[in-house]
């Protein structure tokens, strides 16, 4: 039922990885992914994401929303291409095999298809790596593992209350919204455009002014118990690298070492299998 | 260490914030001493939090302001100091239980300021459970704010600061988001700490008769800035100071006064527990009583709303509102009392459309509501939300009462004479070219209040109208709703304000875990200690004194009610 993200208890292996583990994992998997459109690279990567996935525990249903709303998009993404430069394959692969003749300039060509294949497939390389990162990190967790990457942990929680808050304000949102419906204020789609503008004036108008209220109060709270004395600060759910830890950026690296290997024996980005 | 060594010291202390004309807080001079408990009244706007921000270094390091003469804190003056200093002396508890909630867990939010402090992570853990166990909440650890009760949640703010072995407490408020069992556990955890810790606290709180639950050395009352009395509680309740004042006294003194008993030191009249009553004062309230006649009841008028076996639920899995049934009539006034997430706002929100029920019907004067809108529902029935900020969404008060109009798109004329008219019932009449940020909270409420008599609904439905007032704002509120409710309006109040459902109300529906468990008078109610417990209230001390004059409690209540209504009309 979930539409949204965020964070899904479950004791698994992968659970159990430190949150900055799974913010590096995830960084040096996107790039190791990013750089390479070598498909031997590209469908490992994806097969090993998957397994990851089988040890995380989690289910389809976890993230059936959230996959089909990114198969949507990599399918717009795709035809996109397609339209725009039908021959970009025969650029980089050097032959052109036509299959079949579609209409005006489209054909249905190897290299082409095989090219977006590729572009595919880095897609689907990263999207387990960020579907783990996201479900399987605490997000107690969240703002001490920005801050074991170096970022400063002002910021870290920032981003990490903000989250909190989000809940919070969409609750705000409905409760608003709904005693401005009882005042006639309508926002279903029977007004005009210009109407419904001004209406959710009526709604953000309160929902800002409480948010500050929100604010003001959190801050105060954060300042008088000590927040932004010192430099750095500890962090009680922060947890010790464990071995799992290690092999978890080892894997991470050797990815990338291998993307970059690929790059080296192919003498550039692309796999050729034409020639 | 001797104990006549003041831990604060105000000396000619005068607080001027830079956005204001005039200084909020003049010529202040206080001692308080170590481990003393310490209870400071005073309506709104009389400075109190201004004085508490002094303490813990919001003033003048948050809000900027100008300082004259000085105040110092185990030794150290504020003005030089900084909130982090201040903050390892004074550890503030604030009235919003919870937008101060920092922590995503309460593990993390009891341990929030020894991580600022950089300590390591062994024993941060050892101390942070070490801590939630002194409030009870070891079991609680790993959950979230949201899965806690208010209580919960004001423990964890006791724990987080405690955390740091502060040795002043400062509370701003604690009981005015609470409903009054968790109110009473509360006043009784602080006297706790205290004692263990040997800390001295401070409570700002204009529930006075619950703050005064476990007792106090000092009450300091403040007016218009200054301090305007400086004594021991009983010092105080034997003068007529608090009423000059316009705080509310303790129910059981009231009664006292009514049965003309001559108050005297030898009787103890701090708190209703060391109330030591002589055989002649017993006999002179049982006197009193006696003189006293049951009223008849008013004749009941016809049915407006009429709720049938009404089941909801957010989500499938659980049912918020289980079989609930009653009636409603016309000219009513009726509080729905019960603990948080009992089911009382949820069920405000079906009546106005909001949600629709899953099961069971509800009738507006005899007709089925199912079909109708929000917007059909609301020309009967208004709905007024807790926090005023909430509702108002434009500048100007004029323009803010006369919003539902002017989306009925009615002629200009007509509006104008709608919104005069209904400004001029809720005495908002002379503000009508106000911005509403100049407003007071009570004011702004009554605006709120304003937008939706306009549209001359005839039940009006409150959330909370009196949460955070002061005895003023609260009676100015609560006549105001009388004079309405005088007028033919039906009011339905949703609430935790054991005054006003004794005070204003002639009945009580009382919701516990989704279920209606009593439809009944509010003396029936405080005379039940069972369901006052399922309901999370707690006992007055009216019911007390009745039963230590050998009287009825329920009758004695009615009688109080009645003969308090007569003299305040």
């Amino acid at each position: 039922m979930s539409a949204t993200l965020s964070y899904i208890k479950k004791n698994s292996p992968i659970h159990k990885l430190t949150g900055s583990t799974k913010f590096i994992f995830f960084l040096v998997w996107s790039l190791a992914a990013m750089i390479t459109y070598d498909t031997r690279v590209l469908v490992g990567m994806f097969l090993l994401g998957v397994v990851f996935f089988r040890m995380s525990k989690l289910t389809w249903k976890d993230i059936r929303f959230a996959v089909l709303f990114m198969v949507w998009l990599i399918a717009l993404n795709l035809i996109a291409l397609f339209l725009f430069s039908p021959e970009q394959g025969v650029g980089i692969y050097g032959t052109r095999t036509e299959i079949v003749h579609l209409f005006w300039r489209y054909s249905i060509i190897a290299e082409e298809m095989f090219y977006l294949f590729n572009f595919m497939m880095k897609y689907l390389a990263v999207i387990p790596a960020a579907l783990l990162f996201i479900l399987t990190t605490d997000p107690s967790e969240f703002a001490a593992s920005l801050n074991k990457i170096g970022v400063s942990y002002k910021v870290g929680y920032s981003v990490a209350i903000a989250l909190r808050y989000i809940p919070d304000i969409q609750r705000d949102f409905r409760e608003i919204s709904q005693a401005q419906q009882a005042r006639g204020i309508d926002l279903s789609k029977k007004d005009k455009m210009v109407d419904r503008l001004k209406n959710s004036a009526a709604i953000l108008f309160p929902l800002v002014l409480s948010s500050l209220d929100r604010i003001e109060v959190i801050s105060n709270a954060m300042e008088l118990r000590g927040f932004g004395k010192n430099k750095k600060r500890t962090w009680i759910v922060e947890r010790p690298f464990k071995k799992a830890d290690y092999v978890a950026i080892g894997i991470a690296v050797c990815a990338m070492v291998i993307s970059m290997l690929f790059i080296f024996l192919n003498g550039g980005r692309f796999y050729n299998p034409f020639v | 260490m001797n104990m006549r060594e003041p831990i604060i010291s105000f000396k000619d202390y005068t607080y001027h914030y830079r956005a204001q004309a005039a200084p909020t807080i003049t010529d202040i001079n206080l001692e308080i001493y170590k481990g003393e408990r310490i209870i400071i009244v005073g309506p709104s706007g009389c400075g109190k939090s201004t004085l508490a921000h002094c303490l813990n270094g919001l003033n003048p390091f948050s809000y900027p302001g100008e300082i004259k003469g000085n105040l110092t804190i185990c030794g150290v003056e504020t003005a030089k100091s900084g909130i982090f200093e201040l903050s390892q002396y004074v550890g503030t508890v604030l009235q919003d239980t919870d937008g101060q909630f920092i922590g995503m867990t309460v593990l993390e939010d009891i341990a929030f300021s020894m991580e600022n402090e950089c300590i390591p992570q062994k024993e941060l853990i050892e101390r942070t459970k070490a801590e939630a166990e002194k409030v009870g909440l070891l079991s609680k650890l790993g959950d979230a704010p949201h899965a806690l009760s208010g209580g919960q949640k004001q423990r964890v703010s006791m724990a987080g600061v405690m955390v740091n072995q502060v040795p002043i407490l400062l509370f701003d408020e604690p009981l005015a988001n609470l409903d009054p069992a968790a109110g009473r556990d509360a006043i009784e955890l602080i006297d706790k700490l205290q004692k263990d810790g040997e800390k001295t606290v401070i409570i700002i709180e204009h529930r006075l008769e619950d703050a005064m639950h476990m007792g106090a050395d000092r009450i300091i009352m403040m007016e218009n800035g200054k301090i305007i009395s400086d004594s021991t509680p009983e010092e105080l309740f034997l003068s007529n100071k608090l009423i000059e004042a316009g705080i509310r006294e303790p129910l059981y003194l009231t009664a006292l006064k009514y049965a003309d008993v001559a108050l005297s030191k030898d009787m103890h009249v701090e708190r209703m527990q060391t109330l030591s009553l002589a055989d002649t004062h017993k006999e002179q309230i049982r006197k009193w009583f006696a003189k006293r006649q049951a009223k008849e009841p008013a004749p009941e008028r016809e049915e407006v709303l009429r709720v049938e076996n009404i089941h909801f639920g957010y989500t499938p899995e659980r049912e918020n509102l289980t079989d609930i049934s009653f009636t409603i009539r016309k000219g009513d006034m009726v509080s729905i009392v019960g603990k948080n997430g009992a089911g009382k706002s949820t069920m405000a929100k079906l009546l106005c459309g909001f949600e629709t029920p899953n099961k069971g019907k509800l009738y507006l004067r005899g007709r089925d509501m199912a079909e109708d809108t929000i917007k059909e529902r609301a020309a009967h029935i208004g709905y007024v939300m807790q926090n005023p900020n909430q509702m108002i969404s434009k500048p100007m008060i004029y323009d803010e009462v006369a919003l539902s109009l002017v989306m009925q798109k009615l002629p200009e004329e007509e509006i104008k004479e709608r919104v005069h008219e209904t400004l001029k019932i809720c005495g908002l009449y002379e503000f009508r070219n106000w911005p509403i940020n100049a407003l007071s909270y009570g004011q702004k409420k009554r605006v709120t209040i304003a937008s939706i008599l306009v549209s001359k609904p005839q039940i009006l439905i409150l959330d909370e109208p009196t949460a955070g007032q002061d005895f003023r704002h609260y009676t100015e509120i609560m006549e105001f709703l009388k004079e309405l409710n005088e007028k033919g309006y039906t009011v339905l109040m949703i609430t935790h304000d054991m005054h006003l459902m004794l005070e204003y109300t002639s009945r009580s529906l009382v919701f516990s875990e989704g279920r209606k468990i009593a439809d009944t008078t509010p003396e029936k109610l405080f005379a039940n200690p069972q369901l006052l417990q399922q309901a999370s209230l707690k006992e007055t001390s009216l019911y007390q004194l009745a039963k230590d004059c050998g009287l009825p409690e329920e009758a004695y209540i009615r009688a109080f009610i009645e003969y308090d209504r007569e003299v305040r009309s």
